[in-house]
Parts: C-alpha cells; structure tokens; sequence
C-alpha cells in the first residue's frame, strides 16, 4: 500500500508514554515489561498514589485532576513524551485515544502514535461520514430514507424498500415523540399522518424520517487489526449486548448462538469497513443484529483499543497490546487469517462503583476491602486500584474488570459466577451482586441476549425497593445468620491480633471474667444490597464461653456456637467451626464517617452491616436541648424535607435558592458525576432552605443538600 | 501469620535441638497424674462443688442491692456498675474484678461486692483501674469495708500505674458508721490522699459522675484531673438541697445547687457535659484515649511482655480440679500445679536437690519470665535459705515473683531451732520484703504460721493476693490450734483439778477446729479483703498473666536489702 512505504525504517520503541490512568495504563504497561519497553506513566493531582504510577518505570504529574487540564491535554503530554524521551505513546481507550488532532500533532513531532493514523480515526468519527463510507465499500448499514422529500407515497415506498417492520421517527424528535413502530404496509400511512401530527405539535415540524426497525437487537462487534503493510484481519467477534445507561457490563467472546458462516461474513464485513479507511492497528467494528432476520448492519467503528479486548485475548490466545506496539513499529501482523484460533469461551464482567437500585448511578468512595479472586491462566482480573485506593469522582467509575476463561460457554459461565461471588469489595457500593444475578440468569445462560435485555428480565434482576414492596420488610434467616457468623468472626480475629502496644494479653479480646461468663449485647443494623431501604437492626446476644467458644443468639438462629482462627495472608480470611460444619469466611470491618461497618462473604453471601452510633448533643451549651437516647437514630442532621445527595459529584446547575417556594418534584439542582447528570428534586412542597451549594462543589454522596421547609408550619 | 511464625519457630527449634541435644527438653515437667483414677474423681467433684458454690455466690452479687433498687435505678436511665465498665471497655477486653466478695456476710446488712466494684481491664489498649459506685447498694454509701476495697483498688493502681476512673455515684460516707469510716489513717479521707498522690506520680485520676457525689464524695470528681458530669442524674455538692435549707434558708434544686449545667459553666468544678449516661461513658473513653504516656514509666514493657510466643501448657489447667486433695490435710507436688499453668510446662528447677519441700524455678507465663516459689511441704532450714537464694536471684533480674502457698509453717523441735531455722527464715522473710519487682500470690492450699510471710502473705504487698477455694487461712491449722488449745486447757484444769472428760475434750476441739475453719475459709477471708479474689485454680494461668502484664508499666528498680542475720 502507499501509506506503507511513507514510513521510516521501523526505530525500535524502546519507551511508551501511556496517556492515561487506572486498569488500561497498567494493562499496557504489563505488556510493556514483557517486551523490555520501558514505561512513562502520566498522572493527574487525584492519581498521585495511584498503581499505575508506581508500576511505570518513571512517572510525570500533569496537572490537576480535571481530565480537561492532565489526561485530555494533548500538548502536555505531547511535551513530557518529547521530554522523558518516549518513541512512542499509547493513548489507551477514551481520552485522547480517538482524537484526530492529537494523533496528528503525535506525528508531527515524530513521537510515533500507537494506533490507527489521523484520517482513519477522523473519516469514523463522523457517523455520517462513516455510514457513507461503508455503504460506498458494501458493508450493510441500516437501511432507511432521510430525505428532504416528505410525500406519504414516496414514503411508503421508501418503507417497502427497507421493508417491515420500521421505524418512523420526527426529524427533530427525542424522548419517543411522534415515533411509530410500523409492521406492515397496511398501516403505513395511519401512522405516518399520526407521528407527523404528534411531531408537528412538539417540534413546530412534521418532517419523519425511516429506518428499519430492529425489535430485538443484538450489538455484536469484530476486533479488527491492521498493519502498516496493507494486512488486515479480524479476531473473531465479542458479544456485548447486555448493557446498562447504555454501557456494556458484560461481554463475551464467541457470540452466542452464532454459525461459523456468520461470523465468517461479519468479520469479513469488518475487514472490509477497516481498509476502507486506510486502518492501522487494532479497531473494533461495531453492528447491530437483528436477532430475528439474522441481518447486521454496521454502527461505527471504534478506532482504538476496546475495554474489552481481554475476551478476544483470552479465545485467540494472543496479547493485543502486544500487536498494537509491533504494528506501530512498522513490522507486519503476526498471524494470517487462517492462523487466527478461537479457542473456547470467555466472559468480562465489569466491576463498576455504582449504584444499582438508584438506577446505576456512578458511585465514588474508598475501597476499604478489595480481595479479587485469584488470578490463573483462566481468570484475569484486570484493574488500576487495590485496598485504600480512592473510586474518584472525577474519572470512570470502573474498578476492575473480571476476565474468565471456559472450554465452553457453560464452563465459562460457571467460572464467572464463582469469580464474583469469591470477588470482595467493600467501602462502596458495587455491581458485583447485580452481575452475579445477571449471570446466573436462565436467559443469560441459553444466551438469549439482546441490548433490552436488563429491561426485558428486570423484575428478575433488580432488587425491589423497599417502597415498591407490599410486605414489611424484615430479616432473612440467612441474614441472621450471617450477622451470628459475622459477630463470632469478629471476636475471633480480635483475639487473634496481636497488637504492638502495650498489654497484648488484655486486649486479646478473649472477655475473661472471673466465675462468670462475659455476655454481651451486639446491635447491628443490616444493610440490604437495594442500598436505599432503611437498615433493619439485628439483635444478637454474645457469650465468651471458656475454651475460646462463642455463644451467639438471636431470634431468627437460636443459639450458634463458634469456635474458628484466622487464616494466614492479609487477616480477613477465617475458618470458622459451626456446629457441625466447617467454613470459610472473610471479614473486613472498618470505619467510615463515624459508623463502624462489618462485612462478611461466606458461601453465595455478601452481607454488609453497621454498627449504631448513639446520637448525643455533643453542643455542651445547648444542654436545654432535649437529649436524644436512640441508639438507632442514624442522620441525626436530617429532617423530614432533607435531601441527601444520591450520588458523589459536582453541582453544574442549581435552580432554586434559599428561600425559594417550591412544590413537590420541582428540580432543585443538577449534580454531575461521570458525564452523567442527575437532577435533584423536591421532595415536597415547602421552602427551601440550607442549600450552601455553589456552582462547581464537590458533594458526596451523604451530603445533605438542602431542606425542605414545609411553609405550612411557618405561619 | 500467627501460625506460621509459631509453626516455623517448632521446626526452627526442635531442628536446633536436634543439632544442640544440650537443650533437649530438660525442663519439661513430667507428670503422671492419672486423671481416670478414683482419688482424682473424687477431688474433681469436691472442687466442682465448691466452685458451683462460689459462682452462685458470684451470681447474686451481681445483681446488685436487688430487684426494686435495681429497678428505682434503670429507670433514671442508668446502668449497673458492670455494666458501666462492660461500656468503657475495649470491645472483648478482659476484665480482672477484684474482691468480688467483698462484705459478703460481713454485716446485719447485705452489702453485695462491698457496695463498690472495682477491677483491672483495657481502654483504647490502656489499662485502666476502675472504682464503680453501687448506688444500689445502700445508696451507694461507703461502709468500712468499701473504704477498704476502694483504698485497695487505688493501691493496686499505684503499686503499678494504672490508670483510675472513678464511676462515682454515692451517698458519701455511711453515716451510722461514721467512726469506722471517717476518723483514722485509712478510712474516706485516705481516697483524696491517693488521689492527689497517684496524680503527683503523673497517674491519671478520672471521674465521671454519674449520680450523686455529695460531701466528701464531692472530693472525688474535684480532686480527680479530668471529669464528665451526666445531665439530670450527676449532682456534686458539699451539701444536699435539705441541708442547704436548714444552714441558710435558701431553697434551691439539687440540679440548680449542683448539677451537670452549674459545674461545667459556671463553677468548673467538671469539666465534660454529657447528655446522657452513655454520653458520659463516651466521654470517658476519649478522655482515656488522651492520656498518652501519662503514668507509663516503663515504655519499653511490651517487648519484654511479648518477647516470646505464649506456648499453651502440655498439661490442661482444668486437671487442676482432680489434683487438689479434697481433703486438705493431704498433700500433693506443687510441680503438678507449675506443670499446668507455665507455658509448654518447662520448668527450670533451681537447687532441686536442696531443701526440697521449697519449689523454685524459672519459667514463661504466657511469654512473660517469672521466677516460681512453690511449697512441697513444711519448711526447713535448707528450704528457706533456698528461697532467700531464689527471691535476690530474681530480684537481681528483674524477674516478677509468683508464690503458690501451700504452707503449714516452719519446722519446729529442738534439731531445727539449733539449726538456726528462725535465723533462716527471717533471711527468706527479708528477700521478700525487699525484692523490688512484681508479687503475685496464690494460696493453694493452707496458709499458716511464718509460712505466710516468707511465702509474700498479705502483709508483705504483693501486687496481687488470690486463693483458690479449697484455701485455708490462719495463724495454724485447725486441728493444730484444737491441739495447742486443748493441751492448755487440760492443763488449767489440772490445775483447777477439775475433771475433763475424753468426750467434753473432743467437743473442744471441734469447736476450735470449726471455729478456724469459718474463719480460714476463702470466703471470710475474702470477705475482709485479706485477698483480692478467689479463683477457679483452673483460671490460675490466665489471671497470673493478666496480673503479671499490669504489674509490669512500671520500670525495673534496683533491690536494696537491711541487715541478713547470718
């Protein structure tokens, strides 16, 4: 090809810049070590500790923690490359990986950019452009008329052409306004004057558009990889269909349910859309597939490496990053097509910080545990944080992703849900019980995906919030159980620790007492994982019986005893003697604000508990207040209209201030967290009040916001 | 990693014995005990008998001064001493009370625990003394025996630098009583002395007021360094609102007169409000966690402490109950006893051919070195110029002391007099008075006679003084001052010429023999606060410990001795 004889004589990088952070920048840089590259790491003010700083050979801060001002300014990085001498610098994905202009400038300054060249990334950047593109080069793109010409009968022809079912969609729509589904020609014109009504009256235009219709789509994409010689092939497909907010959570390599005359055609289609754009290094081509006619249609192109490579890595046996460094160092693809293996099945489960019964929310805070299951050649778990790192506000709410590797796709998932559930996090609301619940899923495991596929089984997945549900809520026998488990572990790893300081055998925790028995009253409160029902507190009576016994009761277990000792390693690990049964456990506790937390995962169980604080006045003046003795009172600032940010972020937008009137469900503020807004409401009608909030404050996610002041009261 | 160092330090050694057979287990006390016997059933069931007894004793005194004081009292929303001190401790921590029986069938009145409960456990890893009021006791008062157990809790926390908090809620002195409390060396104003004292020696003095403190009791919060007062429940004042109106006419509330708001804003007098009794509490653990080094003089102790793994002993303590005779006129090896609370029952025996009814020896208690002066029987000449050897050997390096006292006396007759064995004793009684490091006594068995003082009795301070229940305690046995007494009654009567039938004679001596027994029993004696407590021989090893790890904040001191009469 003409771009291959433009390069130089390959130079041999011998030092890689990574332009970004967390998982991917240690990815890479692992990679990196294998091949005797050395490493450059750029980190932002939120990264200072971060691991992929300490795993880089050097490593330069580039500003503050705004993306804006360190991992998205090019020319910074550009400069500390040229600075610390690094041949070439790999962008990762997001950030200033699918920049044009960046990988330009890279170019320009002769630091070789490790990915595709800048015309590729910008000719996919456009969709327009891209589609057109493609349809040029004859991969299938969803078909459907965008014209100006608006008459019903060329309408309906064009409706004919893409045939049944279609979708006709208001030029200037949004929010399902004057869309019709139509299935078949019979009805066309009904709803064709319909939506052009409904689109006239919300737009001030009738103008629709028609594309095909897609009931049930699936998003299957192709790892494509191109070399500076003109060599192109693909590495097999991924399946990515179950997706949340519109991001992947779990993908899979194979596809399910896919012949290998489909995948033939559609990584051939995929071959095909990266020449014609000139491709160099590794890309991923995105379509969707209609589930019933069995037709794919290219989306887009991502022109970079995909978070989830790892599965392709994991069924073709070949290191990805790996391809992409030789590649951009001018040598030809390792393999031919028909060398390229599938091998297998393999999933990734992505571990997200988040919040699933408030609707996925992106969540922040500190890892407080983190115990991963143990890596194998068959389990891959690939993250940027370990224990006492920091899920920052201001970057992906992603802290791991889960990598597992089967003969099959049954054997794959077997491994997947063992891998979760033996994957520990606490500190932080998590995604891990939701990805448990979802693989484990019938649907999930005959893989009868498609991208409504959470929606489609959601009473199913998702946890029912307290006040969706009829019943009283109250405690599960396991629940119970596992707060006996958690109470004896804990007195057991007490005992077992022996501190530096003074008088290790007074605070061995054994509870001695002299011709009597130590008892003890345990209150726990129970935190469900639908994070946003009240905690339900659990009673339990301990005894420190001789010869190291634990004597837990409670209402719902009777009477536990428990003997145990703690496992070598980082402590949280115990085996504790039950009864009859001997089992595992892990423990973490710690503090966070001013609760005491206890988490215990034992079996298929992740329990999460609290431990009370007692509210005092602590206002020595205001001694005429009245006192309060609830041991169970747990915001103690909040009132009845106090509204508690529901997620860690940063106010863009405040539109009523102290003082304000407002009504039930008015719109307050906007928090913004990872390029999500969240408007915040009033929860009812009053005034608001305590609302110290400036445009650009950080909040967490247990400030209290403001107050509504019902003005009823105030008279 | 416990088990990995343990396990690593077990090959470790036995491969380095293997190499140096020099050290081949020696010192591991063998032991022959068979616990299947008839005779060692037979004491495991006397023993279980008088321990049920004592836990049922220890039972009902702690439930406090009964069911309605009991209840007058929770519902002030305040809890019962213990159950202060069950709030203040480390989550688990041990807790060493002290005197459980204390006043127990002292007066006419029931007075549980001597109406006051004290005892030795962990704040924020701190040691701390603890001097709990039992308001419902007698409305907290202080009878002459809870004078005695509070002045005794402050000696402890002195004699090893505990910290004291005070859980004051008392009536003050009992007025009844007041000649018995009030007027001599040690009686109530003695508290405010040590408290002044023990804050000079840099020991932090803690009073948290949870209910009354009037008149002297006032002293307690207002000498102490740092104090908490409870909103509602917590008054101090010198004196109540009715006297206040007799004195002067001016009627005031007790809250107005002195409650938590007056002392904290306007008289200083506390220093911390609490909105409630666990507030208080709260209160009172931040204050410990602020101490710092505030009586600690010996910072180095935890690597002393924990300079070696605690090894379990190769024999259970809980054989212990099958090995003490139940009937105490047998004896039995005092090794039985070392073999079942030193760690891995590796005993050094020093001078084990020399006057042998004396045990001495080094060993590890839980890691901690201690030297042992056990008793194999009546002392001799020999015995006792060993033990006065052993006491200067440990005191020379700064080993703590443990004595297990199973001592009818010295041995008497004209063959041990000529030896010099008064000579003999005094030197053991002189190396114990003046050995400069911790005490800890155990009564095993009879405490009798000179035995007692060369074995560290009471009077010669031990840091801490238990008995095991089947203990005996007075100036000789019974059967011995039945005999010395009836040998001088028959000769009053000789000369009376009155007749003494064989019959009247033996009811003498029953008498006698009973009499000693009331009185030498655990129970009077603990009652009186000639101990600090009776234990389940089976705990010995743990409470030894405990005991050994709180004597030990203080630095080592040189021993200085008087004159050896030679």
């Amino acid at each position: 090809s003409t771009q291959g004889e433009e390069i130089p004589k390959a130079k041999y990088i011998k030092k890689i810049l990574i332009a970004n952070r967390g998982e991917i920048a240690c990815r890479v840089i692992k990679t990196a070590k294998k091949l005797g590259v050395r490493t450059v790491a750029v980190y932002s003010e939120g990264d200072r500790h971060a691991k992929h700083v300490t795993m880089a050979d050097e490593a330069v801060f580039i500003g503050p923690a705004l993306a804006s001002a360190s991992y998205l300014d090019g020319s910074k990085i550009l400069a500390t490359a040229l600075a610390t001498g690094a041949d070439a610098i790999h962008p990762g994905y997001g950030f200033l990986s699918e920049s044009s202009k960046f990988a330009e400038l890279c170019k320009q300054k002769g630091v070789i950019f490790i990915g595709p060249p800048a015309d590729a990334i910008r000719a996919m950047g456009d969709k327009s452009v891209a589609k057109s593109l493609m349809s040029a080069a004859g991969v299938p793109v969803v078909p459907g008329y965008h014209g100006e010409d608006q008459n019903p009968e060329l309408l309906q022809a064009e409706a004919n052409r893409i045939s049944y079912p279609v979708l006709i969609k208001a030029t200037q729509g949004g929010g399902g306004k004057g869309m019709r589904i139509v299935h078949n020609e019979a009805d066309f014109l009904e709803s064709l004057a319909s939506a052009q009504r409904e689109s006239q009256a919300a737009f001030g235009d009738s103008r629709v558009l028609i594309e095909k219709y897609i009931s049930r789509p699936r998003h299957i994409e192709v790892q494509i990889f191109a070399d500076k010689h003109g060599n192109a092939v693909h590495l097999n497909e991924r399946d990515c269909s179950v997706q949340r907010r519109h991001q992947k959570i779990i993908e899979e390599a194979p596809a399910p349910n896919i012949t290998p005359e489909f995948r033939q055609r559609i990584g051939q289609a995929a071959v095909d859309a990266a020449k014609a754009v000139g491709y160099v290094s590794a890309g991923t081509v995105e379509f969707i597939v209609d589930t019933i006619s069995g037709d794919f249609y290219f989306m887009e192109m991502n022109t970079r490496l995909q978070v989830e490579h790892p599965v392709t890595e994991m069924v073709t046996g070949q290191d990805l990053v790996e391809w992409q460094i030789r590649v951009a160092d001018g040598e030809a693809l390792p393999l031919q097509q028909s060398e390229v293996k599938l091998m297998g099945h393999s999933f990734e489960a992505r571990i997200y910080a988040e919040n699933v019964p408030k609707g996925f929310l992106p969540a922040a805070g500190r890892l407080q545990h983190y115990s991963p299951p143990s890596a194998s050649p068959t389990v891959r778990v690939e993250t940027g944080v370990g224990e006492g790192d920091n899920v920052s506000v201001f970057y992906d709410p992603m802290i791991a992703k889960l990598v597992v590797w089967g003969r099959d796709r049954s054997a794959a998932l077997t491994k997947l849900i063992d891998s979760l559930t033996k994957f520990q996090i606490a500190g932080l609301p998590t995604n891990i019980g939701f990805l448990k619940t979802l693989a484990s899923h019938h649907a999930f495991a005959a893989g009868d995906v498609d991208t409504h596929f959470i929606d489609r089984f959601k009473t199913d997945l998702l946890p029912v919030t307290q006040s969706d549900s009829i019943h009283e809520p109250s405690l599960p026998k396991a629940t119970q159980y596992g707060a006996a488990l958690a109470a004896a572990a804990s007195v057991i790893k007490s005992r077992q620790e022996r501190p530096d300081g003074l008088n290790s055998i007074w605070s061995s925790g054994s509870g001695f007492r002299l011709n009597h028995l130590y008892t003890r009253m345990l209150h726990l409160d129970w935190r469900p994982e639908s994070g946003d029902s009240t905690p339900l507190p659990v009673n339990l009576k301990l005894t420190y019986e001789k010869l190291g016994n634990i004597l837990v009761e409670g209402d719902k277990v009777g009477k536990i005893a428990v003997t145990g000792k703690q496992l070598p390693g980082d402590g949280s690990n115990l085996r504790l003697n039950v009864e009859e049964k001997s089992v595992p456990v892990s423990l973490a506790q710690f503090s966070q604000g001013n609760t005491s937390h206890i988490h215990l995962w034992e079996g298929d169980h992740h329990h999460h508990f609290s431990v009370p604080v007692p509210v005092h006045d602590t206002d020595e003046s205001q001694e005429h207040k009245k006192s309060s003795h609830g041991r169970h009172e747990r915001h103690p600032a909040q009132g009845p209209g106090a509204v508690i940010a529901p997620m860690a972020g940063r106010v863009v937008k405040i539109f009523a201030a102290n003082g304000t009137r407002v009504k039930k469900g008015d719109s307050i503020l906007v928090l913004e967290a990872m390029k999500m807004e969240h408007v915040v409401k009033a929860p009812m009608e009053g005034v608001v009040k305590g609302a110290e909030l400036e445009i650009g404050q950080q909040v967490t996610d247990s400030t209290v916001l403001f107050q509504i002041e019902s003005w009823i009261h105030r008279v | 990693g416990v088990d990995i160092k343990k396990s690593f330090y077990n090959v470790f050694n036995s491969r380095r014995r293997n190499f140096m057979s020099m050290d081949h287990e020696l010192n591991v006390l063998k032991d022959d005990v068979k616990t299947g016997s008839e005779i060692f059933v037979k004491n495991k069931k006397a023993m279980e008998e008088l321990l049920l007894d004592l836990q049922q004793k220890v039972e009902k005194v702690r439930l406090g001064g009964g069911v309605k004081a009991v209840e007058r009292h929770k519902s002030r929303k305040k809890y019962l001493p213990r159950e202060r001190i069950d709030y203040l401790l480390d989550p688990g921590s041990p807790f060493l009370e002290l005197s459980q029986l204390a006043g127990h069938e002292l007066y006419t009145d029931d007075l549980p625990s001597g109406g006051i409960v004290t005892g030795i456990g962990s704040v924020h890893g701190r040691l701390c003394m603890f001097v709990a009021n039992d308001p419902t006791v007698k409305g907290g008062t202080y009878y002459p025996i809870t004078v005695k157990k509070h002045l005794r809790a402050q000696e402890i926390a002195s004699q090893c630098n505990l910290p004291c908090i005070y859980l004051v809620d008392s009536g003050g002195a009992n007025l009844p009583r007041q000649a018995e409390v009030f007027p001599d060396r040690d009686h109530f104003g003695r508290i405010f002395y040590n408290q002044a004292r023990m804050s000079e020696e840099g020991i932090p003095q803690i009073a948290l007021v949870l209910g009354s403190c009037t008149a002297g009791g006032a002293y307690v919060p207002a000498m102490a360094d740092e104090s908490v007062i409870v909103k509602g429940n917590g008054t101090i004042f010198l004196a109540g609102p009715p006297l206040v109106k007799a004195a002067t006419g001016e009627e005031v509330s007790a809250e107005d007169l002195g409650g938590a708001a007056l002392h904290c804003k306007i008289s200083g007098v506390s220093d911390h409000f609490a909105t409630d009794e666990l507030h208080a509490l709260a209160i009172g653990r931040k204050i410990v966690k602020n101490i710092h080094f505030a009586g600690i003089t010996n910072r180095s102790s935890p690597s002393n402490v924990m300079s070696e793994e605690s090894r379990d002993p190769l024999y259970s303590p809980d054989e212990l109950h099958g090995i003490v005779p139940a009937d105490a006129r047998i004896s039995y090896d005092i090794r039985s006893v070392i073999a079942r609370i030193v760690d891995g029952s590796e005993f050094d025996e020093f001078k084990k051919l020399y006057g042998s009814t004396l045990v001495t020896g080094f060993a590890r208690i839980m890691g901690q070195p201690v030297g042992i002066v056990g008793n194999n029987g009546i002392l001799f000449t020999e015995s006792a110029l060993k033990g006065a050897h052993f006491i200067q050997l440990c005191a020379q390096r700064h080993i703590p002391l443990i004595f297990l006292q199973n001592i009818t006396g010295f041995m008497v007759g004209s063959r041990s007099e000529a030896s010099g064995i008064a000579k003999a004793g005094a030197k053991m009684v002189m190396a114990v008075a003046c050995a400069k490091v911790p005490k800890i006594t155990i009564v095993v068995g009879g405490s009798h006679g000179a035995g007692n003082y060369g074995m560290c009795g009471r009077a010669y301070s031990p840091n801490f003084l238990f008995m095991w229940p089947n203990a005996r305690i007075s100036v000789m046995g019974g059967a011995q001052a039945a005999g010395v007494l009836a040998q001088v009654e028959r000769d009053k009567r000789r000369r009376d010429k009155t007749e003494w039938s064989e019959e009247e004679e033996e009811k003498f001596k029953e008498k006698v023999m009973q009499g000693y027994d009331r009185e030498g029993h655990p129970y009077y004696a603990s009652a009186r606060l000639w101990d600090d407590g009776i234990i389940d021989p089976a705990d010995t090893r743990r409470v030894l410990a405990l005991c050994l790890s709180a004597s030990l904040q203080t630095s080592p001191k040189e021993t200085k001795y008087g004159v050896f009469r030679m």
